[in-house]
């Protein structure tokens, strides 16, 4: 009973703030003129599926939002485990400490990588000096997926490491006795045991990595628009909420679709992402 | 040695976190108003900042804001995460789906949808409307941090609790809000951070002056201005500050206890 | 745990008042909606002390952004500034209310008489010109050894890789007509095509595509060649001296930014006191020093000294062929829409 009093502000603010939202966006999608007289149309999923350079782009937004959580995943699991195994009394202060730069606002974040990055910028000076030649990183898929993983590391940390708070290590060491070795215990009890974080993590980078639009423009220098540029653009340029609420509607289809599948390799049915 | 592996790993990820904002730090002190350049030595953008009182409001607006989203969130996306997690249900995954809306959404499409959906309810874009937004896209944040608490719970433990006689409410508090808490607070700071780092959303959803760090930022371009260095390296030397207060008073408060234990 | 219940509830009432703080000030006021970074911001202290009237200030990054939420919120504003061919839209869906210009008397005494009665607003019942600019080609003096008097430049593989584009649809469409010996408000479908087909073929030799940051990219020299705003070509020049300004021979974009009154804005004489505030020749001198764009006042000129004769922020505007974007139709603006995002989505 208490247990469904809990779940009512979420009912009442996803009816609300969701639903209606979301139908207004549904709405838009499927109407062609909505300030003349206002007929129900595909144009704007037809026109997305005409054109095979806009599968493309959601296809390359796909790809690197992949390829980023993928490498948060990688580098983020060691800081989260270490982080949750460790009893130091500074633990706390290094938790703080990787969420610090994140308060400090994205934009500032993304473009402050441009110093770095660029042909006159920090790493390419020092290059140059030891003979490699001045390199300009900027608009490269390398770069973009170097700051989107930048933005978006702390995410996979944080539930990887909390779930791992609760790993017992009396379950390890037991395991160790009975003759496991370190690789299989990991592979057997402590990975299978935080997969509820892992996939809150990749929820929490993969699917707005999607649809980020910023990064792209700043060290992508606008040379790779993303399905999230291509949205924007909609909105804030052409004016034209039909195709970009056709775009919306399909990225987001393909986004649940996939993290469905995601989600049901989580045999344990534990899982706390996206649609399990 | 491993010891040593470990602690410069953490080490390496703090500096790949940092190390842009440092280099922002650095340029900051250039007098060239332009990144690529460097001209001098000064201090002319900070004094620059203090000026800017559109920037100092803004400031304010933004951390009010901030603070009021995440809270609001939190308390609704914990409770939520609570409901959801301790009960299989397939209408509840299905709700859940739906809370997630906001993530998958491109920003500039929710903010539009919800820009609509003020004027639908007779709102004026405020201060006030932009808080409402928030709150709507940092839910999710929130019970994906707390969600895999609650699955972990022990449910074995509450069960004692009430037959040892403490009341359902007690020993929720006793026994199940200590295991959620670490969830909970990092749900918090994610939907601090999500709130502090918006500005696509809150760009469709303020109004009547209310301009936000991000918005004034974003619209402005001010990424590339000098000001907006020195104000990074403002905030981040703040927030460096209050971190080491917290933790020489957490440990000092530690340290007592420790003393009081033992007597 | 009830103290932590009880510091919760606390700070969150706490915030609650400071919240409502804002929404206290009941006086006069008047809504202005600006480009972001297009004023200066000591002009608004100014007039706030003058007058005694509040300016409430929001700001907006593109003209669509800024119609999408006058025309879908319920917010009201006193004062926009949108660019011409937005203004000829607003005045054709009845979006703008007339100026009662017996309170704007600095307008009259001001502006010069080029800059009135423009095509857009023929009867000059409706604007009030803010600033006024060029686009052309910005480039690095000490790469570019020949002036680029054509826009032919842009596809001169010379340059590959060294060529900032424009991140902007009439702007780089527009261009592309121009190069093309074709109007900037082209509707005819085969020309558009081919202005298609100019811009995708140029695609591999542009460095990238931005709006804004072109400048520190031009400034920092990461690339050599750039179309811009003539006031975005005025900063960057004034901040690296190897930079220099050109329009080429087959003609250009003239813009104008003007000031507006929205239809139901509820200060309007408030409105009309901020634009003739506006108008006044130390305050356009001010503001045009400040943010880089061309002032449509020759008694302001006069008081910049030499940033008022600067030939990039005031050409002789007689020598080039110049041409306003206007509203298209819906039809073509469908097909615009259209042939961009294929461009913007090529590489």
């Amino acid at each position: 009973m208490k247990k469904t009093i809990c779940m009512i502000p979420l009912y009442v603010w996803t009816l609300v703030f969701i639903l209606v939202p979301l139908a207004i966006v549904i709405y838009y999608a499927f109407i062609s003129d909505p300030h003349g007289d206002a007929s129900f149309s595909l144009d704007g999923f037809r026109d997305f599926f005409s054109n095979p350079v806009f599968a493309e782009v959601l296809l390359r937004s796909l790809k690197i939002a992949f390829i980023s959580t993928l490498v948060c995943i990688l580098l983020g699991y060691p800081a989260a485990y270490f982080l949750a195994r460790s009893k130091s009394r500074f633990k706390f202060v290094v938790i703080i400490l990787m969420l610090l730069p994140m308060w400090i606002n994205f934009l500032i974040r993304t473009y402050s990588w441009l110093s770095l990055l660029e042909k006159t910028g920090l790493i390419s000076t020092l290059l140059t000096y030891m003979g490699f030649g001045p390199v300009d990183f900027t608009g490269t898929e390398f770069a973009v997926i170097l700051v989107s993983v930048y933005d978006f590391l702390p995410f996979m940390i944080m539930p990887i490491y909390i779930t791992l708070l609760k790993l017992d290590q009396s379950h390890l060491d037991a395991a160790a006795d009975l003759g496991a070795n370190p690789a299989k215990v990991f592979f057997k009890i402590t990975l299978p045991f935080s997969v509820p974080g892992i996939l809150s993590g990749v929820a929490m980078v993969f699917v707005p990595s999607v649809t980020t639009f910023a990064i792209s423009q700043t060290v992508g220098n606008g040379k790779f628009p993303l399905i999230g540029d291509l949205i924007q653009e909609q909105y804030m340029v052409v004016s034209n909420w039909q195709f970009g609420g056709a775009i919306s509607i399909v990225t987001m289809a393909v986004v649940l679709l996939l993290m469905y599948f995601i989600n049901r390799t989580d045999s344990d049915e534990n899982g706390g992402g996206i649609l399990q | 040695m491993k010891k040593f592996f470990k602690s410069s790993y953490l080490v390496l990820i703090i500096l790949f976190l940092y190390a842009p904002i440092l280099v922002t730090a650095v340029y900051s002190f250039n007098s060239a108003k332009s990144r690529g350049v460097w001209e001098g030595f000064t201090f002319d953008w900070y004094k620059e900042l203090l000026e800017r009182d559109d920037i100092i409001e803004a400031l304010s607006v933004t951390i009010v804001c901030a603070l009021i989203a995440a809270l609001v969130a939190t308390i609704i996306g914990s409770m939520a995460a609570y409901g959801i997690g301790s009960k299989q249900k397939k209408g509840n995954s299905f709700i859940l789906s739906l809370a997630y809306i906001p993530m998958l959404n491109a920003d500039i499409v929710t903010g539009i949808s919800l820009m609509l959906l003020f004027t639908i309810a007779g709102l004026e874009l405020s201060f006030m409307t932009m808080v409402l937004s928030h709150i709507t896209f940092c839910i999710p944040y929130v019970i994906l941090s707390v969600l895999p608490k609650v699955r972990q719970l022990d449910w074995s433990l509450y069960d004692a609790a009430r037959d040892l006689g403490c009341t359902p409410t007690r020993s929720f508090w006793k026994v199940i809000f200590p295991e959620l808490l670490p969830g909970i607070l990092t749900g918090f700071l994610l939907a601090l951070t999500m709130s502090l780092d918006d500005f696509i959303i809150s760009n469709f959803t303020t109004g009547s002056g209310a301009n936000n760090l991000s918005t004034l930022i974003y619209t402005a371009k001010m990424g590339l201005k000098p000001e907006f260095r020195a104000l990074s390296t403002v905030i981040f030397g703040i927030i460096f500050i209050i971190l080491i207060i917290v933790n020489v008073v957490a440990l000092k408060k530690q340290k007592n206890n420790k003393r009081g234990n033992e007597i | 745990m009830k103290k932590l219940k009880g510091i919760l509830f606390f700070s969150l009432a706490l915030m609650m008042m400071i919240a409502l703080l804002p929404g206290c000030g009941s006086g006069e006021k008047v809504v202005v909606y600006n480009w972001g970074d297009y004023i200066d911001p000591d002009v608004i202290d100014m007039f706030e002390e003058e007058t005694g009237i509040e300016v409430v200030y929001e700001m907006y990054e593109t003209n669509e952004a800024m119609y999408t939420k006058l025309k879908n919120s319920n917010n009201n504003y006193d004062v926009i500034i949108p660019s011409d061919y937005m203004i000829e839209r607003l005045i054709k869906e009845g979006e703008l209310e007339e100026i009662n210009f017996k309170n704007v008397p600095n307008f009259e005494a001001n502006i010069d008489k080029e800059y009135k009665n423009p095509a857009f607003d023929p009867e000059n019942k409706y604007s009030v010109p803010y600033t006024w600019g060029t686009l052309g080609i910005l480039y690095n003096t000490k790469k570019v050894k020949e002036t680029p008097d054509s826009w032919g430049v842009f596809w001169n593989s010379k340059y590959k890789g060294r060529i900032i584009m424009m991140n902007s649809q009439r702007d780089a469409i527009g261009m592309a007509l121009k190069y093309m010996g074709k109007s900037l408000n082209e509707t005819d479908r085969g020309a558009l095509d081919a202005a298609k087909n100019k811009l995708i073929e140029m695609t591999p030799l542009a460095s990238g595509w931005y709006v804004d940051e072109v400048k520190d990219k031009m400034i920092g020299g990461e690339a050599d060649l750039a179309l811009v705003y003539a006031g975005d070509a005025v900063y960057c020049i004034s901040q690296n001296k190897d930079l220099a300004y050109a329009i080429p021979k087959e003609g250009t974009n003239i813009f104008y930014d003007s000031m507006c009154i929205p239809k139901g804005a509820k200060n309007k004489e408030n409105a009309e006191k901020f634009i003739d505030f506006m108008c006044r020749p130390d305050i356009q001198a001010k503001n045009a020093e400040y943010i880089g764009y061309s002032s449509p006042s020759t008694p302001a000129r006069e008081l910049m000294g030499d940033a008022g004769k600067d030939p990039t922020a005031y050409p002789d505007i007689t020598k080039y062929d110049l041409e306003f974007f206007s509203a298209l139709d819906d039809g073509t603006k469908e097909y615009y829409n259209k042939i961009w995002t294929e461009i913007r989505s090529s590489r």
